[in-house]
C-alpha cells in the first residue's frame, strides 16, 4: 500500500469506529466522551485493538479539536454575561475552585509529585466539563428547573478561571527556574489581560470585519484566525486553548448563529479525534497502577462538587432538592481535564497522564448517571419541605 | 402577575410567572430560537414537572393561539369602555383599487378622522401599521373611530 492509501484507511478505520461507538453512546444514554477515551486507549500501543492508527496526524487534529472546543464555547458566552455572573457569583467560584481544587493538589503532594504537578491535577479535579454538564441538563429537560442558572453560573466562572489558570499552568511547565517561572506568568498574564481588554472592547469590529460574505468565507477566515490566535497565544505561553477561547468571547452578534451552525459539526469531528488522541497517547497497561488512587479521587471529586453545588443553589434561593440537583448536575469531568493533561504530557511524572485518564474515564461515565441517582433522594427532599412549609 | 427573567448563561433566557390557580410555568427562549414550555412541579416548585420544546413556528403558533382572542377581547372591551367610539373590521377586496397601495396613500385619518390601529392578515395581527404599509387582497383592516368616520372608511375603501 502507498503511504496516501494506508493513511486514509487507518483514518477511516479509526474515524469509523468512532461513529460506531457514537451510535451506541446514543442508544444506552451515555456520554461518548469516555467510550472515545476508551477507543482511544484500545486502539494504540498496548491496546485491545491496536490499529496502527497515523499517530502523527491524529495529534495535529487533537490540536485543532482544542481550538475548536473552545472557540465555540466561547462562541456561547457575551462578554456581558461574563462579567455580570462573575459580579454576582464570584464567592460561589471561589469556593468551588477551592473545594474541588485541593483534593487534587493534596493528593499529588502526598505521592510526592511535586508543586508543579499539584497545580496540574488541581485543575484537573476543579473544573467540571461544561460539555458534558450542559448536555446532561438539556437531554433531562432542565434547563427550565430553578437550581440551572446557579449550575450554569459555576461553569462560567470555571471557564472564566480556567483562562487565567492555563497560562499560569503553560508558562511554570515552560519555565526551568523560579525566576524564569514568575517572569513568563507575569508575561502570559499581561497578554491575556491585554487580548481580553481588546475583545471586549472591540470585539464588534472583528465580528463586522469576518461577518460580510458567504458561508464558506465566514468559515474559512474565522477557522484561520482561530488557528491563528490560538498558535500566538501558545507561542507566548498563553496556551492555545485559551486564545481560542479569547477569540469565540470577542465574535458576537449575529454572526454566533452562524458559526455555530458552520463550526458545530467541525467541532464534533474534531473533539472526538481530541478524546481518541489523549486515549492513544496512553498506555492501557498503566492504568490498573493508578486505577484505585484515581478512584479515591473521583469519590472525592463528587463529594465536593455536590457540596458546592449545594452552596451554589443555597446562594440562588433554591430548595433542598434544587441544591442536591446542582451539585449532581456538576459532577462529569472531561475536556479540561484531559487538555491541562495533554500540556502536562509526561514532562513532571509518568503517572500523571494515566491517573487523569482513569479519573475522567470514571467521572465522565458516573457524570451524567448523577443527577438520575441523586433524583430519587431530590425527590424526598422535596416532599419533606413541602410537608414543613406553612400551608 | 409578575414575570421573572432569569439570564441562563450559554444558553439564552428563563421567564417564569406563578399563576392565579398556584401554578407556576415558564419559557426557556435559547439563543438558537427554540423554545422550551415548562410547567413547573407542585411539590418541588424548583423542578420542571414537564418541558415541551418548540421549533421557532411551532412557539410561533403557541404564542398565536394564546395571544389571538386576547387582541379581539381586548378590543372588544375598548369599545364597550369609551362610548361613542366605533371598531370594525374592514377588508380590502380583491380587485379592490387599493389593492398594492399603503396606508399612507389612502390618507385615511387626514379624509375620515377614523385610525387604522391594526391589519389581520393571514391568520396573523399586525399591529399598529406603519404609513409605508402595503396593503393585499383579503387584509382585514380594523379601524378606529366615531361611528360617522368608521362609515366613511367603509365607504371610502369599498367605493369603486
Amino acid at each position: 500500500m502507498s503511504d496516501a492509501a494506508r493513511l486514509l484507511v487507518e483514518l477511516g478505520a479509526v474515524v469509523l469506529a468512532l461513529g460506531v461507538i457514537g451510535r451506541l453512546a446514543g442508544r444506552i444514554g451515555l456520554s461518548p466522551v469516555p467510550l472515545y477515551l476508551l477507543a482511544g486507549l484500545a486502539f494504540g500501543t498496548g491496546g485491545l485493538l491496536p490499529l496502527d492508527a497515523p499517530e502523527d496526524f491524529i495529534e495535529a487534529g487533537a490540536d485543532v479539536g482544542v481550538v475548536l472546543l473552545l472557540l465555540v464555547l466561547g462562541l456561547e458566552y457575551t462578554a456581558d454575561e461574563l462579567v455580570g455572573t462573575l459580579r454576582r457569583q464570584a464567592p460561589v467560584g471561589v469556593v468551588d475552585l477551592l473545594l474541588n481544587g485541593l483534593p487534587g493538589a493534596a493528593f499529588a503532594l502526598v505521592a510526592g509529585w511535586g508543586p508543579t504537578a499539584a497545580l496540574a491535577m488541581a485543575g484537573v479535579t476543579a473544573i467540571s466539563s461544561s460539555g458534558i454538564v450542559s448536555k446532561v441538563l438539556t437531554d433531562l429537560g432542565r434547563l427550565g428547573n430553578r437550581e440551572t442558572p446557579a449550575v450554569l453560573g459555576v461553569l462560567v466562572l470555571e471557564d472564566l478561571a480556567m483562562a487565567a489558570y492555563l497560562p499560569i499552568l503553560t508558562a511554570l511547565l515552560a519555565a526551568s527556574g523560579g525566576a524564569s517561572a514568575a517572569a513568563s506568568i507575569a508575561v502570559a498574564l499581561g497578554v491575556l489581560v491585554v487580548v481580553l481588554v481588546v475583545a471586549l472592547r472591540h470585539g464588534q469590529l472583528l465580528s463586522r470585519a469576518v461577518g460580510t460574505g458567504s458561508d464558506e468565507v465566514l468559515l474559512l477566515s474565522v477557522l484561520g484566525l482561530a488557528l491563528l490566535v490560538a498558535g500566538g497565544a501558545e507561542a507566548v505561553h498563553v496556551s492555545a486553548a485559551v486564545g481560542a477561547f479569547l477569540l469565540g468571547i470577542a465574535l458576537s452578534g449575529e454572526l454566533v448563529e452562524r458559526l455555530r451552525g458552520l463550526l458545530g459539526p467541525l467541532r464534533d469531528l474534531f473533539a472526538a479525534v481530541f478524546f481518541v488522541f489523549a486515549g492513544l497517547s496512553i498506555d492501557p497497561r498503566e492504568l490498573p497502577a493508578v486505577l484505585l488512587p484515581a478512584l479515591g479521587l473521583a469519590l472525592v471529586g463528587v463529594a465536593t462538587k455536590v457540596a458546592t453545588g449545594w452552596l451554589a443553589g443555597r446562594r440562588a434561593g433554591v430548595g433542598p432538592a434544587g441544591r442536591l440537583r446542582a451539585g449532581a448536575a456538576l459532577v462529569p469531568r472531561g475536556e479540561f481535564s484531559l487538555i491541562i493533561a495533554g500540556l502536562v504530557g509526561g514532562a513532571v511524572v509518568p503517572e500523571f497522564g494515566p491517573t487523569v485518564a482513569a479519573y475522567v474515564l470514571v467521572l465522565a461515565v458516573l457524570g451524567p448517571l448523577a443527577p438520575r441517582l441523586a433524583d430519587p433522594l431530590a425527590r424526598r427532599l422535596a416532599l419533606r419541605a413541602a410537608r414543613s412549609r406553612p400551608a | 402577575m409578575e414575570v421573572e427573567e432569569t439570564r441562563l448563561p450559554g444558553i439564552g433566557l428563563r421567564h417564569d410567572l406563578l399563576t392565579a390557580s398556584g401554578r407556576r410555568i415558564g419559557v426557556v427562549s435559547q439563543s438558537t430560537g427554540a423554545r422550551h414550555l415548562v410547567l413547573y412541579d407542585e411539590v418541588d416548585p424548583d423542578a420542571t414537572a414537564a418541558t415541551v420544546e418548540l421549533t421557532p413556528e411551532e412557539a410561533d403558533a403557541v404564542a398565536e393561539l394564546l395571544g389571538a382572542p386576547r387582541i379581539t377581547e381586548r378590543l372588544s372591551r375598548l369599545r364597550e369602555q369609551v362610548s361613542g367610539l366605533a371598531t370594525e373590521g374592514v377588508p380590502i377586496l380583491p380587485g379592490s383599487p387599493y389593492v398594492g397601495a399603503t396606508l399612507g396613500d389612502t390618507a385615511l385619518r387626514t379624509r375620515t378622522g377614523a385610525s387604522v390601529v391594526a391589519v389581520l392578515r393571514a391568520g396573523e395581527a399586525v399591529a399598529s401599521p406603519t404609513p409605508d404599509f402595503r396593503f393585499q387582497a383579503d387584509d382585514r383592516l380594523i379601524v378606529i373611530g366615531t361611528a360617522d368616520g368608521v362609515a366613511r372608511v367603509r365607504a371610502l375603501l369599498h367605493s369603486p
